[in-house]
C-alpha cells in the first residue's frame, strides 16, 4: 500500500505537467510520461493449457504465445517478454492497480505452478509518438523500427541509449488519427534510468521539434 | 557487429547479448573426488578453436534466456542456434581453414 500523497513519479521533478500546457504544434515527436502504471510480471509454462485457459477466462484475452508480440484489451495489456514470461500492464494510472491486478493472477491460477511478481514501482513509462518517434529512437536501439518491421502490438526488450527498456507499439500510424500523429511508443524503463532516459530523448530528439504533453 | 538469432527472440544485435565461453563442458558428478589440475582443468582450460566453435550466449537485454550458438572462429558466420540440453548440431568440426 502507497499512501497517494508519498508517490511521485519517477520524472516527477521535472515538472513536465507545466511543460506540458503548451499545444504540440507541428512538433515531429510528442512525449509524456505514463507513470504509475501496475504492472505483473508473470512465469507460467504455455504448456499448461488449463492455467492458460484460466487466464484466459478471467482477462477476457490469451497471452501473446508469438515472440515479441503483445495482446490485450483496454482494462489490460500483456506483453511477450520470453518463452514462459510475459508482463501484464494496467495502463491506466489508478493507485492500487499493480496488486490488484497480481491477485486477480493469483487467484486465477491458485494450485498451478507459476510466478507472479509485482514490478509496477521500479518502473515507469515514457510514451513517444508523432510521425518522427520511429526515427528518434532508431538513433538508440538496434531494433528495426521500419513500420513493415515493428507494427502495431509489436513489444521488445531492448536497450536505448544504453538503458535497459521494454518497447510496446501501442498504435501504428495507421491507428492515428486526422492529423498525422503517428506511431505511439511506450517505452518502459527502471525509475533509476528515467531521468537519464528523458534527457537523451529531448536531446536526441530536437531535430525534429519535441512537444511535451500532458 | 554480429546479428545473432535468439532462439526465442528472433535476429538481434550482438549488443543485447553476453558471452558465455565455450559450450558442452558439464560439471563434474562428484566435485570433492577431483585433485587440484582436474578442477583447474574444468574451471579454466578452454579450447582455443579454429573454425567451428560451440559457444554459449545470453541475451542479456532481451529474454535474458541462456542459448548456444555455432560459430565459425574465422569468419564469424553463425551456423546454427539450438537450445541449452539439445545435441549438438550436425556440423563439419574443427575444419582446416
Amino acid at each position: 500500500m502507497v499512501e497517494a500523497y508519498l508517490r511521485q513519479s519517477a520524472l516527477a521533478h521535472l515538472g513536465l505537467e507545466g511543460r506540458g500546457a503548451g499545444a504540440r504544434g507541428a512538433a515531429g515527436v510528442a512525449m509524456s510520461e505514463r507513470p504509475h502504471r501496475g504492472i505483473v510480471n508473470l512465469r507460467l509454462d504455455p504448456g499448461n493449457a488449463e492455467a492458460m485457459a484460466a487466464l484466459k477466462a478471467a482477462f477476457g484475452f490469451a497471452l501473446p504465445a508469438a515472440a515479441n508480440t503483445s495482446a490485450g484489451n483496454t482494462d489490460t495489456i500483456a506483453l511477450w517478454l520470453g518463452p514462459d514470461e510475459w508482463w501484464l500492464v494496467v495502463p491506466g494510472p489508478e493507485p492500487e492497480a499493480g496488486p490488484a491486478l497480481a491477485e486477480k493472477l493469483r487467484a486465477a491460477l491458485s494450485g498451478h505452478f507459476a510466478a507472479v511478481t509485482e514490478v509496477g514501482e521500479s518502473r515507469t513509462c515514457i510514451r513517444v509518438a508523432g510521425p518522427r518517434a520511429r526515427a528518434l529512437l532508431q538513433k538508440g536501439c538496434p531494433l528495426d523500427f521500419h513500420p513493415r518491421a515493428f507494427v502495431a502490438g509489436a513489444c521488445a526488450q531492448s536497450i536505448l541509449a544504453k538503458a535497459a527498456v521494454t518497447f510496446h507499439l501501442f498504435a501504428d500510424e495507421s491507428a492515428a488519427q486526422a492529423g498525422a500523429e503517428g506511431p505511439v511508443f511506450d517505452v518502459y524503463v527502471a525509475r533509476s534510468f528515467a531521468e537519464y532516459l528523458w534527457a537523451w530523448l529531448e536531446d536526441a530528439g530536437a531535430e525534429y521539434d519535441v512537444a511535451v504533453v500532458a | 557487429m554480429l546479428l545473432i538469432p535468439c532462439p526465442y527472440c528472433g535476429p538481434r544485435s550482438e549488443e543485447e547479448f553476453s558471452y558465455g565461453n565455450e559450450a558442452h563442458i558439464p560439471r563434474p558428478k562428484q566435485p570433492d573426488k577431483l585433485d587440484d589440475a582436474e578442477w583447474a582443468e574444468y574451471v579454466f582450460m578452454r579450447s582455443n578453436t579454429k573454425g567451428v566453435f560451440l559457444e554459449r550466449w545470453m541475451h542479456a537485454q532481451g529474454c535474458r534466456r541462456w542459448f548456444n550458438v555455432a560459430r565459425d572462429t574465422v569468419s564469424y558466420e553463425i551456423l546454427a542456434v539450438y537450445e541449452i540440453g539439445a545435441p549438438r548440431p550436425e556440423l563439419e568440426l574443427r575444419r582446416d581453414v
